[in-house]
């Protein structure tokens, strides 16, 4: 199973950065769980300053952008 | 019955019984701040959304887009030499920041993984103060004047406190090795001289549209009025070419818009509003419709409109309702402001700087609630000392800061804003 990390603290874009991942996910039919990391203590042992970002399996994969579906789908496949 | 989700929903309601139940309406005072509420958004809505907002959030979605922002935390990071890491942190909050939400994260990297307290903190006072739409609107509502105090205080004050605080705190050993700073993809593609020539340009449509008639009717600020809206149309058109040359905008779509745009303008000499929102949308349209950076310059733009818009109107009309539009009365008679923070007294200014450091001004509503407190006597000084207080720090934002660096250190930061902005509220009351 895949952990899919949404980091933010919460103001609009990451709730849509959230909702892209989601249905990204849920397209490619995988095996996920999405965690919203709000305290921005936790965001930072992640290293990002630059919100929202995305990080899969604690990896951070991509910093202060809301990407497209398509976009998160290319992230998650493999 | 699950008591638990539904005593919101109970709460709500009897709220919004009572309220109405009470309601004065029909009493003078009541009914006419209402209006008040009603003619302040009015005359924004006429005077400074086509004009003024609308190009100010395509020059802030272009900055978001165009301007590298991974280039400017470098200077922030761990190794950066501190002069440049202050100087930097005081003024990148002008193209990183637009709203607190993306400043806290900001801080509290350049804290713990970057260039340590004394930058964090210069970048976290100046940032919402300092930010594009900010500065812009404060010029056009409150006079160039309180614009450009407002960005200069901010920046000076900024490394002031900042190294203030690198001072007090310069013993502490900062823990390890924090994680590393993970930044975007590089970008930056266009050569330094084609940016700064294009944000020219939307600057210059920008300044040109809203030039001031001066009080004289000669000189030479008189003839830039005169020919303000040549300069604004051959500006626009300017950015036309830059669009078609280094964006690859196809040329029949500029060259169309270029052409209705001309029209309209010629058909209603008049209203140039008509002429410059045909324009708007003609950008919209070439943005909107192209793949890539030019999409993703619309859809930031699009993006702070959504976010910004909203918000201002309504603080427009509860600034309206409390205090009136300039030179008449809102719910809050004059009399209170003008004998708490009327004139320029030590006393005004340091309630200007307490008052601001606690409200939470959403985006932007400083400018209208600032109106209205100087329409009703408050002084320029103690607008200053609420305009580099408030956005800076307010109740919600001092908890999370105090999650990233401690009570104590929170506690000084607080203290040192109030005590810097008093003092400059001071001084510029009584020089200027």
């Amino acid at each position: 199973m895949k952990k899919l990390q949404i980091l933010g603290t919460g103001c609009a874009k990451c709730v849509k950065l959230a909702d892209n991942t989601e249905q990204a996910a849920r397209k490619l039919g995988m095996d996920y769980e999405i965690e919203k990391v709000t305290d921005i203590n936790e965001i930072m042992k992640f290293g990002v300053m630059m919100t929202p970002a995305l990080a899969v399996d604690g990896k951070v994969k991509s910093v202060g952008k809301v990407l497209t579906s398509a976009e998160i789908e290319e992230l998650i496949k493999e | 019955m699950n008591w638990k989700d539904e005593w919101k929903w109970l709460a709500g309601l009897v709220g919004a019984f009572l309220v109405l139940f009470y309601l004065p309406v029909g009493m003078p005072r009541f009914d006419n701040a209402v209006l008040e509420g009603l003619y302040l958004a009015k005359s924004y809505a006429q005077e400074h959304v086509i004009l003024c907002l609308l190009p100010a959030f395509f020059i802030a979605g272009a900055i978001g887009v165009f301007l590298s922002q991974n280039t400017v935390m470098k200077y922030l990071g761990a190794d950066a030499k501190k002069v440049i890491a202050y100087g930097v942190a005081s003024v990148s909050g002008t193209i990183l920041a637009v709203c607190s939400c993306t400043i806290l994260p900001l801080f509290a990297g350049i804290y713990r993984m970057g260039a340590g307290l004394g930058p964090a903190v210069a970048f976290l006072y100046s940032g919402p103060a300092i930010n594009v739409l900010a500065i812009i609107l404060t010029a056009r509502v409150l006079g160039l004047e309180l614009g450009i105090a407002r960005a200069v205080g901010a920046i000076v004050f900024s490394v002031v406190i900042g190294l203030i605080m690198h001072g007090i705190y310069r013993h502490e050993r900062r823990d390890g090795n924090g994680p590393q700073m993970m930044l975007g993809d590089g970008d930056g593609m266009r050569p330094l001289w084609q940016n700064a020539l294009y944000f020219a340009a939307m600057i210059a449509v920008l300044v040109f549209a809203n030039w001031g008639r001066p009080q004289a009717d000669a000189g030479v600020w008189h003839a830039v009025y005169a020919s303000k809206w040549i300069i604004t149309a051959l500006s626009a058109a300017g950015l036309g070419v830059m669009l078609v040359t280094w964006f690859a905008v196809p040329p029949v779509k500029v060259v169309a818009v270029g052409v209705i745009t001309a029209v309209f303008s010629l058909a209603f000499p008049s209203t140039p509003m008509v002429g410059f929102a045909i324009g708007v949308m003609g950008l919209s349209y070439l943005t909107s419709t192209q793949k890539g950076e030019m999409q993703e310059w619309f859809s930031g733009s699009w993006g702070f409109a959504k976010q910004i818009m909203p918000i201002l109107f309504a603080g427009v009309l509860v600034a309206g309702f409390l205090l009136g539009r300039p030179g008449y009365e809102g719910i809050i008679p004059s009399v209170w402001v003008s004998s708490l923070v009327g004139g320029n007294s030590f006393f005004a200014n340091f309630i200007a700087s307490i008052a601001g450091a606690f409200m939470y001004f959403a985006t932007l509503t400083e400018v209208p609630i600032l109106q209205g407190l100087m329409g009703s006597g408050m002084g320029k000084g103690p607008a200053l000392a609420l305009l580099l207080a408030g956005p800076a720090v307010s109740l919600p934002n001092m908890l999370v800061i105090r999650s990233i660096i401690g009570t104590g250190k929170t506690v000084v930061y607080v203290s040192l804003v109030i005590v810097m902005a008093t003092i400059s509220g001071f001084l510029y009351g009584t020089l200027f």
